[in-house]
């Protein structure tokens, strides 16, 4: 077998068995891996309609063919399950050295069904693999037990674990691998603590074997001198980190702030990536098999905010930043450790105080009820907030359930800058159309930005639709395989095609590898179709359709979101309801 | 021997690329653990050290061998002959670095051999952490960098 590893661990939580399967090669060739076969193996198993904290609901960790190979940034995997925040599908990727481990231990994935009684931890150590006790680890930050599981398993031993917020249930707690890296996105460490799972611990000493050779060889060499000819990829990423992006999209009048208030930060330069390279590196640190190394260790001496870790990376510079309109780039970094620290996604926990914020300037929700005066622009009281959510306590157990439910709580939950339900990350869709069109479709709630989004024309509405539902497939594609979505910026669809081809020995035309893409985002809608989502839910919050950008180059814009919706639904095959043709789902093969 | 493999810890990324070239080229699957070269990873001190094989002028390996397996290529590099080889495995037992290993998957012995004078390392890794460079250039590097500091430290005196 080639690129795959050929098999999957399924462990009952419940009652604590344990088994290993081949994987469906069928489902495989369809579905790659990675998130398409996550969704895919997923659906095949669990109702949509599901309560995401039952024990029915099951929690997919899958890799990709590609996931620890010689590829261009192939160290991510995903973790597939039905989002609690969403109720729509949630699927997060995460990179660091967690799912090459996974693989060199002889599995693409792990499923994990029921719920158990007491706290324990899967230990994965090739054929060797146990549920363990772990009481002693429940309550735990994610560096202490990643420390603690290291101490009794192996030093050499990729841990992923949830921390005090997924076993509270915040409805937007991470998964963590490799202590800093998170899939963060849609409440997935919620799932996992509900399920009494604290921890994956996984050592492989095994081999991931490639069909072609020396092609596979060739087309990696290729990729990788892509990444270093471009400026972004090679200089922009590696000097500065994703935090490049706060000037650039603060020049463009895209770097939304103060709950989306305004579209400038005025003071964004000093929460850039320039001013964190400048003050605070130490040094930068790659994900497995990338050649970028976007990743920042950084630290903040002598303050009141001390700490050492990774990040921020430019979403939760953000969220914490220019969102809630705070410019001390050390509690920014500090909020931001404390979302690694305890396991919570910071777009999320910025987006929830930006949104209490407002309410608060507003006067709809009182000190009384957050127990604090909360202005914009407050550091201390975002820092103590971003603590108390983590634990549930006081008002943090209201923002625990993120902005749109805490702001509907206080009755204005048009104030949550969220796309079902999900808190929207630092891209303005007023400045950028296409952005906006990505938001309001995406299956997840969620954004992935990109160079076709970033580069093309960002106030012109026309001609986005075909641009974003091409790119979106192509996240897919670059999701499933194992490979990290930043590449985008340097290669594209030939590339990532040639190194699946040569890697697995499928023999495909790159327009048949896209089309995986186009069947994996087509079978992530019906998910989010039969569990009751509809045309109405592709929508943006109403401050994006409605109040005009005040200053800047997207001055007096709002997103035509209503213009670019029927054109997307119809360059994507699905009808005027944005329900997927049967003559679509047969071109896909989707049963 | 004229060039060297030199390592400069404080570029290191820990992507591990030299680790899974390494083990492609040695035993034709990716295997981090089957690498003649390996990425020690420090967390508390942001480091990362790239470690391998410095082909010793008095190799402890080629001096226990049983059968001679080992000699000294043309590059300066150590190497083991497979055909020569009985898997005694008394050099990995006798390296005092650590940097001969014994392959479980191949049952043989995984050395640096530097690629044949072209270590695939070096050339993969993106960031010039693992070089393969003449020694005479290995150290003036190092003393340049010395030398750098004492041209600021003037530099700020003559402002």
């Amino acid at each position: 077998m080639y690129g795959w590893v050929g098999q999957i661990i399924r462990v009952n939580l419940t009652d604590e068995t344990i088994k290993i399967e081949p994987l469906n090669m069928q489902d495989a060739k369809l579905y790659i891996g990675g998130r398409g076969l996550g969704v895919k193996l997923y659906m095949n198993e669990v109702d949509p309609k599901v309560d995401a904290f039952s024990p029915e609901n099951k929690l997919i960790f899958m890799t990709g063919p590609l996931t620890g190979t010689l590829a261009a940034s192939a160290g991510k995997y995903e973790i597939i399950t039905k989002s609690p925040l969403t109720g729509a599908i949630g699927t997060c990727s995460s990179g660091g050295h967690f799912g090459p481990e996974l693989k060199f231990a002889g599995y693409d994935g792990i499923i994990l069904e029921g719920s158990a009684k007491k706290p324990l931890y899967l230990s994965i150590h090739d054929d060797h693999i146990e549920l363990k006790d772990a009481s002693h680890l429940w309550g735990k930050s994610v560096p202490k037990t990643t420390d603690e599981l290291a101490k009794e398993t192996d030093e050499d031993t990729k841990i992923a674990c949830i921390g005090p917020a997924g076993e509270k249930l915040v409805l937007f707690a991470t998964i963590m691998n490799d202590k800093s890296k998170a899939a963060g996105r849609s409440g997935l460490g919620a799932v996992m603590g509900v399920k009494n799972l604290k921890a994956i611990a996984v050592k492989g000493t095994k081999s991931i074997q490639v069909a072609k050779s020396k092609k596979f060889m060739d087309s990696c060499t290729d990729a990788r001198n892509k990444l270093k000819e471009n400026s972004f990829t090679d200089d922009g990423l590696p000097k500065y980190g994703t935090q490049v992006l706060v000037n650039i999209l603060n020049k463009a009048g895209a770097n939304p702030t103060r709950n989306f208030k305004e579209s400038i930060f005025d003071k964004a330069d000093d929460i850039s990536g320039e001013t964190l390279t400048k003050k605070y590196l130490v040094r930068n640190r790659s994900c497995f098999s990338c050649p970028i190394g976007c990743g920042r260790v950084t630290k903040i001496a002598k303050s009141s905010f001390a700490n050492f870790g990774e990040g921020p990376e430019y979403e939760a510079g953000w969220a914490f930043g220019s969102n809630c309109g705070i410019n001390n780039l050390e509690a920014v970094c500090e909020a931001n450790f404390i979302c690694n620290e305890l396991g919570m996604d910071p777009i999320s926990m910025g987006g929830s105080l930006a949104c209490a914020m407002e309410l608060f300037e507003k006067g709809y929700a009182t000190k009384e009820d957050i127990g604090m005066d909360l202005p914009f622009g407050d550091a201390d009281a975002t820092i103590k907030l971003t603590r108390m959510t983590a634990y549930r306590e006081g008002f943090g157990d209201k923002l625990a359930l993120g902005s749109y439910r805490m702001a509907e709580s206080f009755g204005h939950s048009e104030l949550s800058m969220s796309v079902k339900k999900q808190e929207m990350s630092g891209y303005d869709g007023r400045a950028m159309q296409g952005m906006g069109l990505e938001y309001a479709t995406s299956n997840r709630g969620d954004y992935m930005t990109s160079p076709a989004i970033l580069g093309m024309d960002p106030q012109v509405a026309e001609g986005k639709a075909e641009a974003i539902k091409r790119f979106q497939d192509l996240t897919a594609l670059v999701d499933s395989v194992g490979m990290c979505l930043l590449t985008t910026f340097a290669i594209g669809l030939s590339e990532i095609a040639e190194m699946f081809r040569t890697c697995t020995g499928i023999d495909c035309t790159d327009e048949e590898v896209l089309r995986i893409g186009e069947r994996i985002w087509n079978l992530e809608k019906i998910f989010n179709l039969e569990n009751g989502f509809t045309k109405k839910d592709d929508t943006l919050p109403l401050r994006l359709l409605n109040e005009t950008v005040s200053e800047g180059p997207a001055k007096g814009n709002v997103n035509e979101l209503c213009k670019m919706i029927p054109e997307y639904y119809s360059v994507r095959g699905w009808d005027a309801e944005g329900l997927p043709t049967e003559a679509k789902k047969k071109e896909l093969s989707i049963e | 021997m004229n060039k060297i493999l030199a390592i400069s810890p404080e570029k290191c990324l820990n992507c591990r690329s030299c680790e899974l070239v390494c083990s492609f080229f040695k035993i034709g699957e990716f295997n981090p653990k089957e690498a003649a070269v390996n990425v020690l990873f420090y967390e508390e001190a942001a480091i990362s050290v790239p470690v391998m094989c410095v082909h010793c002028e008095d190799a402890a390996c080629m001096n226990v061998c049983p059968v001679g397996a080992f000699s000294r290529d043309k590059n300066g590099a150590v190497i083991s002959d497979p055909k020569k080889c009985i898997g005694c495995k008394l050099c990995v037992n006798a390296c005092p670095m650590g940097n001969v290993s014994f392959s479980p998957i191949k049952k043989k012995i995984i050395k640096c051999n530097l690629c044949s004078g072209n270590p695939k390392c070096a050339k993969i890794c993106p960031t010039g952490a693992i070089q393969y460079v003449d020694i005479s250039t290995a150290n003036m590097n190092k003393k340049r960098e010395i030398a750098s500091k004492f041209k600021e430290l003037f530099s700020e005196v003559n402002k």
